[in-house]
């Protein structure tokens, strides 16, 4: 059984990791869209992101010190992605249930981080951080999701919107950070801990004898994993996109080569749109479109 | 009783009813005075004439007036117009455009409704079930994974099942137009997901595949400024008729001789007006033009097509549209050779030339484009004109235009003009980036077939006319006179119908007008009182 349980994760593992970067790839390859930036953009000057403002603000900006405050977006992506600051701001009721859920998840992942490193590092000084950790990244987890689900199948605002997948999404981190806690909490004292259970899965020593819950929950779990990246759930991914690519992307076409490259490549694009204003053949290109005018030869 | 919600499926119902039918009593209550149903407009129904002849089945109101197919075969092949155009919104050929966010936004949604709280229509409506941004978003969504992606049982299992039929086309037309493109929903996303954009593409779809747009902003808008120049009707020999006599009018008023400069070659300056103040409200690019030259600016307005009339309203609905009437505001400042374009006051002229052509306009063409508000801002701030705030000692607040300050950036120019020269002015609350639309954006403020207005009037400004009224919430007394300012034609249009529509002129002396009125109100220069306390 354990090495069923092994080579399911390293399985999932490589699932998750695939089609991960297929996804970020697929988007980041898409031709470079129109500006469709909002504001406030925190990479401007600090004194214009108090308000929001943009480079647009000064009088002949283009013949201005471009600026990029890289700490501006530090400053702005931290608190949003260790403690959902939007969602804080926007959503509070959400928030009580979705912070927990998401920052369990992060606790979760320092857990295997932590209990990686100690192998790597042969030491077992980490086991009361990997432990708290764990058991506080599961617990947080479940409540969140619980918190979640609960909100699903009750709040009306939610009906329309919401897909059995949806509903199964929950109930599947409920039970994989369910059986995970009780498998690790009712090991007993046959189990030779987490440590041990981590050094055999890095090493393939198949000798680790897993508890039947717990090697339920790391199954289901490795399934979860190689399962996120399939479904919306992966917006770690898309939220690089929205934010970077889109609502902070303002750079102007001003002397940037590569920039002009690609705009110049779109243009070239051949559309087939079919209305008939639109003059589209699937031969002309997206400029000649654009340099056309239909109404030219229509009456005054 | 309380209404059951509109479901997803409903859409696809085959009746010949509205959906929903909104009341006064269903909608955000307002402040005084208009904080009780019974003061609000009678809200007439749509005839049973547009009903028998339209597409109306949404809302019982009507924007885009499709008339009804007469037989299933036109039904089937308006359907199947429709799912070739979904595919193409989703190939980069036709759609690199808006791709990238739309692909994000069709596949990470997490049906959170966190949007739906900061949409104002949604807000106004009451919570109408349809008005939702994710409403329409989760239609299209769901079809994109049914028919682009070639989803089965599994797809349905994951993103939800839908019925694709003519009823539900054209429901999805006229819910396309139940959105102010105003993006405050984006903002609020904890995902980065905008459902504001489903709408553009959802028009884009309409236009670019099926031909379907409302008039006001095609064939009277796009098409009309493609043929003549403007969407005003107005060709370059009667605009610059208009002008000669805005400049006489304002020389007299003013007291101060203003002469707008034409198609001067080599100046520092193009600015491109929205037609519409020209006809409408005069006062402002007379306005503009006493500033500019009080403060030395070596400028000109052009005459060239499209030159003098700054909107683009295919930024609403239609790329092609968009990119053409941009590419012509670019011919006409690169035929002048002039350093840069200024637009004046109209917000989606700003974005339009400023922000989303600028990934179209190449080489030559990819002239400088500023916003007047700066210019003003240097302007006043720099004392090239002497100002007398005491002129302007009136209750002030200031309307942001979505366009220019959400998604542009714009925000504190103008703050930093009315705070010096309006000594009352006092802020809308939210404001700034976080504003709330006027209610006119995307073209709703040109829009008034059938009942349309009175729709627009009771749901899409209903949040604005409320903040208007908090702002002056200590200063409703009819002697005392107050002013909007809104430094952007289609606010101003719509703000304008609002004002006269819930009687706000008579009953509290709330008047609006541009941000150049107030400058030139503020003038030592100029003979005093500037600004018509005078309905029109």
């Amino acid at each position: 059984m354990t090495l069923a349980v092994y080579v399911i994760i390293y399985a999932a593992a490589l699932v998750f990791l695939i089609a991960s970067v297929v996804r970020a790839v697929r988007y980041a390859r898409l031709p470079l869209h129109l500006r469709w930036e909002l504001y406030p953009v925190p990479h401007e000057e600090p004194e214009r992101v108090k308000h929001g403002g943009s480079y647009f603000e000064k009088v002949d900006w283009w013949e201005k010190p471009t600026h990029f405050n890289w700490w501006g977006e530090v400053k702005f992506m931290t608190p949003e992605m260790l403690f959902l600051k939007g969602l804080w701001e926007f959503n509070r009721s959400l928030w009580f249930r979705s912070f927990p859920f998401h920052f369990g998840l992060y606790l979760v992942l320092a857990t295997i981080g932590l209990l990686i490193a100690s192998v790597l590092i042969g030491t077992s000084a980490l086991h009361a951080c990997y432990m708290l950790t764990g058991i506080a990244g599961a617990a947080l987890t479940v409540a969140g999701a619980l918190g979640l689900l609960l909100r699903r199948l009750t709040d009306p605002n939610l009906k329309n919107g919401t897909t059995p997948a949806d509903i199964f999404n929950l109930v599947f981190f409920v039970v994989v950070f369910g059986l995970l806690a009780a498998g690790y909490l009712t090991a007993g004292a046959s189990f030779p801990g987490m440590l041990v259970l981590v050094h055999g899965l890095l090493t393939f020593n198949v000798s680790v004898d897993i508890p039947l819950v717990l090697a339920a929950g790391l199954v289901l779990g490795a399934l979860l994993a190689a399962y996120i990246p399939l479904t919306h759930m992966s917006h770690f991914i898309a939220k690089y996109f929205t934010y970077h690519s889109i609502r902070w992307d303002d750079a102007p076409n001003r002397g940037d080569v590569r920039l002009a490259r690609r705009i110049a490549a779109n243009l070239t694009y051949r559309p087939t749109w079919a209305a008939p204003h639109i003059g589209a053949d699937g031969k002309k290109t997206w400029a000649e479109i654009a340099t056309t005018n239909p109404a030219s030869g229509t009456k005054k | 009783m309380k209404k059951a919600p509109v479901r997803l499926d409903d859409l696809a119902g085959a009746g010949k009813r509205p959906l929903i039918h909104l009341e006064n009593e269903d909608l955000m209550s307002l402040p005084a005075p208009l904080d009780h149903p019974s003061k609000d407009h009678n809200w007439p129904p749509l005839s049973a004439q547009a009903g028998e002849k339209f597409e109306c089945f949404l809302d019982d109101t009507c924007a885009v007036s499709i008339p009804q197919p007469k037989t299933k075969e036109e039904e089937d092949a308006l359907v199947a117009k429709f799912l070739s155009g979904l595919d193409k919104l989703f190939v980069k050929e036709n759609n690199w455009s808006f791709l990238q966010p739309l692909l994000l936004t069709m596949e990470h949604c997490a049906k959170c409704q966190t949007c739906s709280e900061a949409c104002h229509i949604y807000e106004a409506s009451g919570r109408e079930e349809i008005y939702r941004p994710t409403f329409r978003s989760e239609i299209l969504r769901r079809l994109y994974f049914k028919y682009v992606k070639h989803g089965g049982m599994l797809s349905s299992w994951q993103h939800g099942a839908i019925t694709l039929n003519w009823p539900l086309v054209a429901r999805l037309i006229e819910l396309s137009y139940r959105c102010n493109l105003c993006r405050r929903c984006a903002q609020t996303c904890p995902i980065g997901v905008d459902n504001g954009l489903v709408a553009h593409e959802l028009r884009k779809l309409f236009s670019q595949e099926m031909g379907i747009a409302p008039k006001e902003i095609h064939d009277n808008g796009s098409m009309l400024q493609l043929r003549v120049g403007s969407s005003t009707g107005m060709n370059s020999e009667v605009v610059k008729d208009n002008i000669e006599f805005i400049d006489e009018d304002i020389s007299e008023k003013a007291g101060i001789h203003v002469e707008t400069p034409w198609d001067v070659e080599g100046a520092d300056v193009l600015l491109i007006h929205n037609a519409g103040e020209i006809m409408a409200w005069p006062e402002n690019p007379g306005a503009f033009a006493l500033i500019l030259n009080a403060a030395g600016i070596k400028w000109t307005l052009s005459s060239e097509i499209a030159g003098y009339d700054s909107i683009n309203y295919g930024l609403w609905y239609d790329d092609a549209q968009f990119a053409r009437v941009a590419i012509k505001h670019a011919e006409a400042a690169k035929k002048l050779k002039v350093k840069k374009i200024v637009l004046g006051e109209c917000g989606h002229a700003h974005k339009a030339l400023s922000v989303i052509a600028d990934r179209i306009l190449t080489g030559d063409l990819n002239i400088p484009r500023e916003s007047s508000m700066t210019l003003l801002r240097d302007i006043v701030m720099s004392d090239r004109i002497k100002l007398d705030p005491s002129r302007n000692d009136f209750p002030v607040t200031l309307h942001d235009p979505c366009n220019l300050v959400r998604l542009m950036g714009v925000v504190e120019p103008q703050r930093e003009i009315v705070r010096k020269i309006c000594p009352k002015f006092r802020e809308m609350e939210p404001h700034g980036v976080d504003n709330y639309c006027c209610g006119g954006g995307s073209g709703f403020a040109i829009m008034s077939g059938h009942n349309f207005a009175d729709w627009r009037f009771h749901v899409s400004g209903r949040k604005k006319i409320e903040q208007i009224l908090n702002a002056f919430a200590n200063c409703t007394d009819a002697s005392i006179p107050k002013y909007v300012c809104a430094p952007c034609s289609n606010c101003k249009g719509m703000i304008r119908d609002m004002i006269a529509y819930y009687n706000l002129w008579e009953s509290n002396r709330i008047h609006y007008g541009g941000l150049v009125e107030l400058i030139v109100n503020a003038m030592v220069d100029v003979k005093p009182g500037f600004i018509d306390w005078e309905w029109r």
